[in-house]
Order: structure tokens, then sequence, then C-alpha cells
């Protein structure tokens, strides 16, 4: 029997991308799995003492050492002679992207033999939303709100699987809680490589974005349908596109759905348009070039 | 020793202390022993991870070669950075030599996984004045320690695939307190397992410190020396040259000897304590006002004076302990001077 590795009666909220994408992982890796996890929503709400949502074993220590964690997990099981065992960090965007990125580029750096999952919401969630270095552009958020002067966030979300390659890592691969075939797949052969391996998930946050909590899936689909969130895998330093529609769905479909983005003026949206175009075409470009990233970057 | 394969261990090269730290973590709840060492700044970016760590019941053992903190930048001893940790939860035990240092580790390991205590051990040994000096060590035989500290198999909540656990969750306000209250009763109840993991080692090494919890040195004058780590050797050299003053040296200072410094120093005319770390804000040193407070209850209290020293590795020379055991006789109760 395929069982459920989150057990339900957790406390996230209706909607709540991030807990699928918990959900996903522990279907592809099975039991044998030790996650260590940051401080943040999923933490917060699947294991409320003394309950808890997770049927494997599960640590957390701190928001921003989910990564070192796993690593001496992992050199506690070499000392046990255990090579079976998957080790996999897990964090929020905040966790991972943020403050605990000190700790992702050490593991990267030194390729230690654990996976690097990210699911990104975006935003600091638990804490009531405010801006991480995943936060798209043009986004208000707590921290980067929208006002007379302000567009919200005004920088790019940063591009940790790109930053990933750069340290040499052997499988960086993006994924989306909409395509859990695709997540699910991305996973499994991410357990079958030796070192360090990334994975950053897509998971919409309803209160955080400001969306309808039965538009989850829809939103998550169409960000990866107009280009705002792009599959891909990088398998050896080689780029490959997973999803390539015939034609990119306009931006603002998305856009329009989610309150954090309303404020958005035309030509802003042409900003961002322009942004995906261009970046679209790049990506094309880089995967027929076939240049090995984890070699030249 | 590991690059030459002579032991068996993986050697983690991390970027940062906080990483060391969390990783030492991460393999303990994991089942295995690790060990780690800091000081200093070092310690202080560890902060955070030292409270988690002691809460998590997780049963660490750590060196800090203590060194004074920024800023002014300095690298030189004192206990700064151990003694503002004092509140983590960790079991702190001072060491006066190398040997004890030596010592005091493989000791440290029995205690912090003894099933009544599960808690960190930091051994604080004084920086560059026991880690930079040359001493002669006599090495406890690997065959004995391997008697005495046998082969580690925890058998209490650790991560298994095939025993899955939650460890460090989410508590609310009322488990949290509780929780913490018995992480208070643990810390306090580990004095026993000290004293008796010190006998045991003696026992078995030839070699043990105090009681385990404190050392009395020619502790039957009217005045009292009360201080921690090397500078007790030094203090030792003094009270060999005297007939009014002892010497009390706390090798415990979490979980404080409450009961051991009572019964070591009450009917004392003096008592001195000299620190070498400053709580800035009290103009003491934290040693000098626990024991004062322990000694409190106490009905014909002693005088109690104070004396920070050594701050930034500030050399404590024999002549300055015996001007100050002459001023303290002029001192007033409650009053710290300065030794610079
Ligand atoms: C050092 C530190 N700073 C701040 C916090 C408070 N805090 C807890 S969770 C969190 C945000 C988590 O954000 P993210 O990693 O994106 O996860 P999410 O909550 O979105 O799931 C913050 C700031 C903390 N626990 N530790």
């Amino acid at each position: 029997m395929n069982d459920d590795l989150i057990s339900p009666g957790h406390r996230t909220c209706a909607g709540c991308g991030s807990i699928l994408a918990a959900r996903h992982m522990l279907k592809a890796t099975g039991r044998d799995v030790i996650i260590c996890e940051s401080t943040g929503c999923l933490e917060v709400t699947s294991t409320q003492y003394p309950l808890t949502s997770w049927k494997v074993p599960w640590i957390h220590v701190l928001f921003e050492n989910a990564v070192s964690v796993a690593v001496g997990v992992k050199a506690a099981l070499w000392a046990q002679g255990n090579e079976h065992t998957q080790v996999i960090a897990f964090g929020g965007d905040g966790g991972i992207v943020d403050i605990g990125f000190g700790a992702v580029s050490g593991a990267l750096e030194r390729n230690d033999d654990i996976m690097i999952i990210t699911y990104d919401n975006e935003a600091y969630a638990n804490t009531g939303i405010q801006r991480s270095g995943a936060t798209p552009f043009g986004a208000s958020t707590g921290t980067s709100p929208h006002g007379k002067v302000s567009i919200g966030k005004k920088v790019w979300k940063k591009n940790v699987p790109m930053i990933a390659v750069a340290h040499g890592a052997g499988y960086v691969a993006s994924a989306s809680i909409a395509y859990p075939k695709d997540l699910q797949d991305k996973i499994k052969k991410a357990m079958s490589i030796k070192g360090t391996r990334y994975i950053h998930i897509h998971t919409p946050c309803p209160v955080g974005w400001g969306f309808d909590s039965s538009k989850t899936i829809e939103i998550a689909r169409l960000a990866v349908q107009t280009g705002m969130w792009i599959l891909f895998e990088i398998e050896d330093g080689k780029f490959k596109k997973m999803f390539r529609p015939t034609e990119l769905m306009p931006v603002e479909n998305y856009l329009r759905m989610q309150k954090r983005f309303e404020h958005l003026k035309e030509e802003e949206i042409k900003i961002i348009q322009d942004h995906i175009n261009q970046t679209w075409k790049e990506l094309d470009n880089l995967e027929k070039s076939g240049v090995n990233l984890r070699t030249i970057l | 020793m590991i690059a030459d394969g002579r032991i068996k261990s993986r050697f983690l090269e991390v970027e940062s202390e906080f990483s060391a730290i969390s990783s030492v973590a991460g393999a303990v709840a994991a089942g295995s022993r690790a060990f780690t060492a800091t000081c200093s700044q070092g310690l202080a970016l560890m902060h955070e991870v030292l409270f988690a760590i002691a809460g998590m019941r997780l049963p660490v053992v750590m060196v800090v070669t203590n060194r004074a903190l920024s800023s002014p930048i300095n690298i030189w001893n004192d206990c700064q950075d151990s003694i503002s940790e004092r509140d983590s939860g960790w079991i702190q035990l001072y060491v006066e030599t190398v040997q004890e240092a030596v010592d005091t580790i493989i000791q440290a390991y029995k205690i912090a996984e003894d099933n009544r205590v599960l808690l960190p051990v930091m051994v604080c040994m004084d920086g560059f004045i026991l880690t930079h000096t040359v001493e002669p060590v006599e090495l406890p035989d690997d065959v004995e320690v391997k008697k005495f500290l046998p082969k580690y198999k925890p058998n209490h909540a650790f991560l298994d695939p095939t025993r899955p656990m939650t460890l460090g969750p989410f508590t609310y306000p009322e488990p949290y307190f509780k929780l913490r209250k018995e992480l208070s009763l643990a810390i306090d109840n580990s004095k026993i397992i000290i004293s008796e993991v010190n006998e045991e080692f003696g026992e078995m090494f030839k070699r043990k410190y105090g009681n385990g919890l404190i050392e009395e040195y020619k502790n039957d004058k009217k005045i009292a020396i009360v201080s921690m780590g090397s500078v007790c050797g030094t203090i030792k050299c003094v009270v060999d040259s005297r007939k009014d003053t002892g010497l009390v040296r706390i090798r415990c200072y979490r979980p404080l000897p409450k009961e051991d410094l009572i019964e070591a120093l009450k009917g004392k005319e003096i008592v001195i304590v000299l620190d070498k770390n400053i709580s800035l804000g009290l103009g003491s040193g934290s040693v000098f006002s626990e024991v004062r407070d322990v000694l409190y209850s106490l009905k014909d209290r002693p005088k109690v004076v104070g004396c920070v020293a050594g701050l930034g590795g500030t050399d404590i020379k024999s002549k300055d302990i015996n001007r100050l055991i002459d001023e303290s006789k002029k001192m007033k109760d409650g009053e710290v001077v300065w030794l610079i």
C-alpha cells in the first residue's frame, strides 16, 4: 500500500501548498529517510507537541541550520555503517535561501551527501509574510509594501538553483506541487545520485499571496504555464526544461489572481512579462548550447 | 589522526562554528558520539544552538578554550565566553590543568550520556594558559578508556527510520514551561552523577578532582579564596606560603554546587571570589554574585569580597594574590576590586 507518510490533522491553513510538497516528497522517498527541517510554517503546524504528522524520523533544531544538522546526521549514519538512509534538509525559502544560505553553500562546496529541498512560498509565511530573497519582483509583503512610491519588492527573485549549480552540484531541479509526478520523479532521481542535490519546489500560499484556498493548485499550475516558475532539471551540469508549452500564457493571468500583485500597473506588469520572455529565451539558448554549467560557471 | 587513519571517525570541514555545533547536534541526534571545540567569538556564534541542544537533551561534549570576547578584539584568556552561556542548560566543568582537561573530556561523555542526565557538557579550559603551554600529561590507556566509556548505545530518542520519532517539535506555553522545569531539575540532579563519575574515574585511573564539583585545598583557614580554572594553580602556591588562606576551586560551575559551597565556606571570616569575567552593569564577576547569594542563607555569613582579574589575558601573579588577600581584610562586605 502506498500509504501517506504525512498524517492528516496538522494545523496548516486550508489550501497550504507547502504541506503538499512534504507529502509528495515522502511519497517519493518512502520510509528510509531522515528529515531535518528548519523553523517555519511547516515545522510549527506539523509537530504540535505532543502530536506529530511525520511518520518518518524528523528533527528540527533552528531556523537557519537544517542543512548543517543534516550534514551531522549523515556523518552519524556513516559512522553506523548505514549507507542507505536518505538525509534531507527541508526548509522554507527563508530558512534555505536567506538566513541558512551560508550552510547551504558550505554543504554544496564540500559536496556533502545530502539532499536539500526548499519549499518556496516566496515569503517568511510563519511570521506573517515578510519578503525573502525568494519573493518575486513587484510582490507586496509586510516588509516590501507597495505604496505611492513603492512597487513592492524592488529586485528579482534570488536564483538559488543556479547558485547551486555554480557550486558544482551534480543534480539540481525545480518542481511544482501542481506537477506531482514530475516532482516525485525528480526526488527519486536525486536519490540515486551521490553528493549534494538541490531541489526547489514552488508552493503557493493562499494567506500570503492573497487567493482563495481552493485555488492553490490552479495558481501553482498557472505559475508554470506563464513562465513565472520554470520547471527544469540540471543533471550533471546539463540544463533541460521539463515543461515546454507551445506558447506561454500572459503573466497577467497569474498576477491578477493574487492580492500581493493587485497594485501592479500595466507598465509594471510589462516589466515582468519582458523579464520572463527574456529568461525563457535565454534558457532555451542555454539548453541548446549544451554547456556544462558545473564546469563553466 | 583521522588523515593518518589512526582513528576511524569522520572529520567535518564545516564553514562556521554555527554549522559545526549544528552538525554535532545532528550527529548526536542520529545516535552517534561527536565532538567539537571552540572559544570566544565562535562560542558566541553558537549561542542559539547551545540552548537548543540542551532543550533537546542531546548528550553533546564540547571543549571551550576560554578566551575574551570582542570588543575590543583580543585573543587571550578570560572566561567571559563560557560564563555568558551559563544559562544555556549545559553542564560546565572548569579545569585547572591540561591533565585535568584530558581526564575531564573522558568523564564528560560518561556524564552527558548517563540516562539520569542526558545533557550537554562543556569542558572549559583556559585559552593559551593551558592550550599553548607544555605540560607533562599522562594519556589514559585506550583499552582502559574503552572500559570506562564503552561504545555509545543511545536508548532514548534518536533518529532511526525503523523507529520514527519527531525531535524538536513546536510547543505551546504550558508544555514549554513544564519541559523547561524538567530541564532545570535534570541539570540540578546531574551533580550526583558528576561526583560519581569523578570517583569512578579516580578508582580506575588513580586521578580525581576534589569531589567532582569543588576541590578544597588547605581549606582549614579563616580566609578562603574561591575561583575556577588554571589560576587556581597560582592560588595554591600562594596558599602554600601563607598561614591564613585556603582555596575552594569550583570545578563544576553549572550546576552550581550550592550545598558543597556552603559546607566549604561556612564559618570563614572572609571569602574572596576571584572572577575572570565581568557581568557588565552588575559591577562584579558572576561567580562572586552567585557565591554571595549561596552564602546568604547562613546565619553567620562570612564577609564576601570580589575581585575581577585577568581579563583579556592579563597576567595574575602570586604577588597580586598576596596583595589581594592582605587588602581583603580592610575591604567592606560586598566590595569588588579590579586587579589591574
Ligand atoms: C534566527 C531566527 N530569526 C527569526 C526567527 C523567527 N522565525 C520563525 S519562522 C520564520 C520565517 C520562516 O520563513 P520560511 O523559511 O520562508 O518558512 P515559512 O514560514 O514561509 O514556511 C522566522 C523569521 C527564528 N525562529 N530564528
